[in-house]
């Protein structure tokens, strides 16, 4: 499998857009995860859910500018040079 | 000739030269000892002008007695050392040069006793880190410390070897080198990121920094050389063979040493301690050692037909 530098930018890039765009209200909150319940119990033992629930709520909030400019980059790059 | 030169690395001149230099030779390096300070400043400044008396000699040039090029060549290096001063404090803001140069701080010997360890690791008996202080110490004096001389050379052995080993298929291109190298490295990078990540989801307490984790994926390039080569030379069932044992004594490498880090201290021991967050914290150290021979034959399995 010939990976380049290149995909491994290409693969960043899909995989913060895909956390990106998922809602707060239409969707996480259906499915459970929203973030009333990312903050458990107060032990020091915040459990592998609520990680995962910090991450993406921590994701949205700060990439989401820069997530804005970069794709707005990729898409000029690819419609002049393919 | 009583010729006392300044800097004494440059009596290897012939004499005839020294003689028409000594004259110029002790106001330039005076003038240049004063403003650069550096060494290396110096010497170059030195050089120059006991070549400049040279070319004075040869073609009769008076380039370098000028006063106002003299001046020009002065502010010419303090530029230099000052280029020099912004690149280096802009370049430790990115990269921590200083905390790579720990990791670089090897000798032969302990390059031997790593390698020794990382093909036969069952005799070992005490993988603790020394520190000092509160800081790890260099892994010159210990061989439990993750250095990066051995990664580094074996990623660039490996992308060597790999292309050594597609010349005997007659499948080689330069570009393929280029190909290889960028392969392996993004493997070994988002090998990094899903430690990294998986570190992060399981909250563990650790004092592993991500050069830490480089030099731990690194390692296992020295037993992929092993495999290419053995296959190499004696075909198919010596590369299957070799890869298995270095496969197994890496897979107990990486549980031993990271035992210790990522543990609990009792966990670390021996003894059986219940609860959820140390099985999770077993089944990552589990996890993390089982990729690296899953790894180790993605990227091998190619090379040798």
């Amino acid at each position: 499998m010939a990976f380049t530098l290149y995909t491994l930018i290409q693969t960043a890039i899909l995989c913060t857009n895909a956390i990106a765009v998922l809602h707060e209200e239409r969707f996480l909150s259906k499915i459970g995860w929203g973030v009333e319940q990312g903050v458990g119990g107060f032990g020091d033992d915040p459990g592998v859910k609520a990680q995962i629930l910090n991450l993406i709520r921590s994701v949205r909030t700060v990439m989401r500018v820069p997530l804005i400019i970069v794709n707005s980059g990729c898409i000029v790059l690819l419609l002049l040079f393919g | 000739m009583d010729f006392t030169a300044p800097q004494s690395g440059f009596r290897q001149h012939p004499n005839m030269r020294l003689r028409n230099s000594s004259v110029d030779g002790s106001d330039g390096s005076q003038l240049f000892e004063d403003t650069s300070g550096a060494g290396p400043g110096s010497q170059m400044g030195n050089r120059n002008k006991q070549a400049g008396p040279q070319a004075d000699a040869f073609a009769g040039q008076t380039l370098l007695s000028d006063p106002m090029s003299n001046l020009a060549m002065v502010y010419g290096s303090s530029l230099a050392s000052q280029g020099r001063d912004l690149v280096d404090r802009n370049l430790d803001r990115f990269i921590p040069i200083s905390k790579l140069k720990y990791y670089f701080a090897v000798d032969t010997v302990y390059v031997g006793k790593k390698l020794g360890l990382l093909v036969f690791p069952y005799m070992h008996q005490n993988w603790e880190v020394n520190y000092q202080q509160d800081t790890p110490v260099a892994p010159r004096f210990d061989v439990n410390a993750p250095d990066l001389y051995i990664p580094a050379m074996g990623f660039i052995t490996y992308v060597l070897v790999a292309g050594l080993a597609l010349g005997t298929q007659n499948r080689f291109s330069p570009e393929l080198l280029g190909v290889q190298a960028s392969s392996a490295f993004v493997w070994l990078i988002m090998e990094v990121l899903a430690v990294l990540l998986s570190l992060y989801l399981v909250t563990v307490n650790t004092d592993l920094t991500t050069i830490d984790l480089l030099a731990f994926s690194g390692y296992k390039y020295v037993g992929m050389i092993v495999g290419v080569v053995a296959g190499l030379l004696f075909g198919k069932l010596a590369y299957y063979l070799s890869l298995l044992w270095c496969c197994a004594a890496i897979f107990v490498f990486m549980i031993r040493t990271l035992r210790l880090k990522l543990l609990s201290e009792a966990a670390a021991e021996g003894r059986l301690v219940r609860g959820t967050r140390n099985q999770l914290r077993m089944y990552l150290t589990m996890s993390i050692a089982a990729a690296q021979p899953i790894v180790m034959y993605w990227l091998t399995y190619h090379l040798v037909r």
